[in-house]
């Protein structure tokens, strides 16, 4: 526990530096500036005709598409940390079972791919 | 009360010295960056760059800050106040946090996280969020299209980050940054340098590529395409705010050159082990290499045109994930089959 603490506790206070400068630098860059808003000025930016409708709207499916094929590769990462640190401990058998995990997650790759998950005309 | 300062106050305390020791460098590395950026670049298109605040230009990016100060923050009509504010702090934040871990000398590092390269895998994902919450607060087309783009670049590339990282991992046997850079000091086949881009080499290109777009630089600066998105997701941001994702972006490209260093080209090692070259500090071992991967990004920025959106997503998902998947293989059960794991 104690180990544990020291070794983590910089990191926290390094969190707090960080998002403490961020901070400051925008508070003082909101105290020091002058702040004279009017309507044109804070206006969305568009190029040069008022906005039709708000920006929250609809968008792109495959943005969401890319999100969750993201997520399934990305977990697949996250397994592979230990896994990859302990391999000369589980040797051959460890190695198999790695592959044939991969193995599954390529055929479901193959398929997104065929599908054409993948493409952006 | 000597010993609650002994056992508490004090150690607090160094730890924040040793923290502004790390911060200070970096924050000045980032200033001179982008003097560094202007500077080459004008230098490969026969032009001068900035020269006229101070020696050859060398005050400009104080001017820069004290200039970027002293101007209006608009926080536009349409926008989530809290988010909006909230959005460049993550970045700039994130971009500083991940220093934490980075070992920059034998021992020259603030915390020796036993899975650094977890923790700097984290932080760098982390990464998105700042993006995405600045496209979504600022409410307007530009920012939001960008953010969306930059948001789906970041993660794809992601992807093969991770893998890439994991055929080092391998290679290695530890999580432990430091002890990844002791590992690589073993010269290879007794000549060369045990770094790792020479058996990972194809990686150590394909890793390189994936950062440029990870911190979208060129030639994948498709969020800020100006001459489609304006500046992407910074459209609506100005003054101090603005600053923070110019600094959060800049920052990101040291902390991720500090990462290809301590993976592929031996952290703070000197190339061989020998009289001349092990008597320079490892310090300037690492900010060595460290500038010449910036050199390389500032490079590539004033050689390649723009790519386009769809050609970045099939690089992306179609050549470098199972390139770098077969490679994660091939490494894998080389190792196996030699019986050559560390460890």
């Amino acid at each position: 526990m104690e180990e544990l603490l020291t070794e983590y506790l910089p990191i926290l206070i390094f969190i707090g530096i960080a998002f403490g400068l961020a901070f400051a630098i925008v508070a003082a860059s909101l105290l020091v500036a002058p702040s004279n808003p009017d309507p044109e000025k804070t206006s969305t930016y568009e190029c040069g005709f008022e906005a039709f409708d708000d920006t929250r709207s609809k968008f792109d499916v495959r943005f969401y598409l890319v999100a969750i094929l993201f997520i399934i590769f990305d977990l697949e990462v996250a397994f592979l940390f230990p896994w990859a640190v302990s391999l000369s401990g589980i040797g051959i058998f460890g190695f198999w079972s790695m592959m044939i995990f991969l193995g599954v997650l390529t055929i479901g790759f193959i398929y997104e791919w065929r599908k054409g998950a993948l493409e952006w005309e | 009360m000597v010993e609650f300062w002994t056992a508490y106050v004090w150690p607090v305390l160094w730890i924040i010295i040793q923290i502004l020791m790390f911060l200070v460098p970096v924050l000045i590395g980032v200033a001179y960056l982008t003097y560094a950026e202007r500077k080459i670049i004008s230098a490969m298109q026969m032009r001068i760059g900035p020269n006229v605040v101070g020696w050859f230009g060398l005050l400009q990016p104080i001017a820069d800050a004290v200039k970027l100060l002293t101007k209006e923050t608009v926080l536009p009509t349409g926008a989530s106040p809290v988010v909006f504010f909230l959005a460049p702090m993550v970045t700039f934040g994130l971009a500083m946090m991940a220093w934490a871990v980075i070992p920059v000398g034998d021992g020259w590092v603030i915390s020796n996280l036993n899975v650094g390269i977890l923790y700097l895998f984290a932080i760098s994902s982390l990464g998105v969020y700042g993006v995405v919450m600045a496209g979504w607060a600022s409410n307007s087309r530009y920012a939001f299209l960008g953010a969306m783009r930059s948001a789906a670049q970041m993660v794809s590339y992601e992807v093969s980050i991770g893998f890439i990282m994991i055929s080092v991992l391998i290679t290695a046997g530890t999580l432990n940054l430091t002890e990844l850079v002791l590992a690589q000091s073993e010269p290879l086949f007794g000549v060369l340098p045990g770094w790792y881009f020479i058996p990972h080499f194809p990686m150590f290109i394909v890793f390189f590529i994936s950062v440029l777009a990870e911190t979208n630089r060129h030639p994948f600066d498709l969020p800020e395409a100006e001459s489609e998105l304006v500046a992407g997701f910074m459209t609506e941001y100005s003054s101090m705010s603005f600053a923070l994702f110019f600094l959060g972006e800049y920052a990101n490209m040291i902390m991720m050159s500090a990462l290809i260093t301590i993976l592929f080209l031996g952290g703070w090692l000197a190339p061989y082990d020998v009289a001349p070259l092990n008597m320079i500090p490892g310090v300037v071992w690492f900010a060595l290499k460290i500038a010449m991967c910036l050199f390389v990004f500032i490079w590539t920025r004033a050689t390649f045109p723009r790519y386009r959106y769809d050609q970045l997503m099939r690089l992306g998902w179609k050549i470098f994930l199972p390139f770098s998947l077969i490679w994660l293989a091939l490494t894998a059960g080389f190792l196996v089959y030699a019986d050559a794991l560390p460890g």
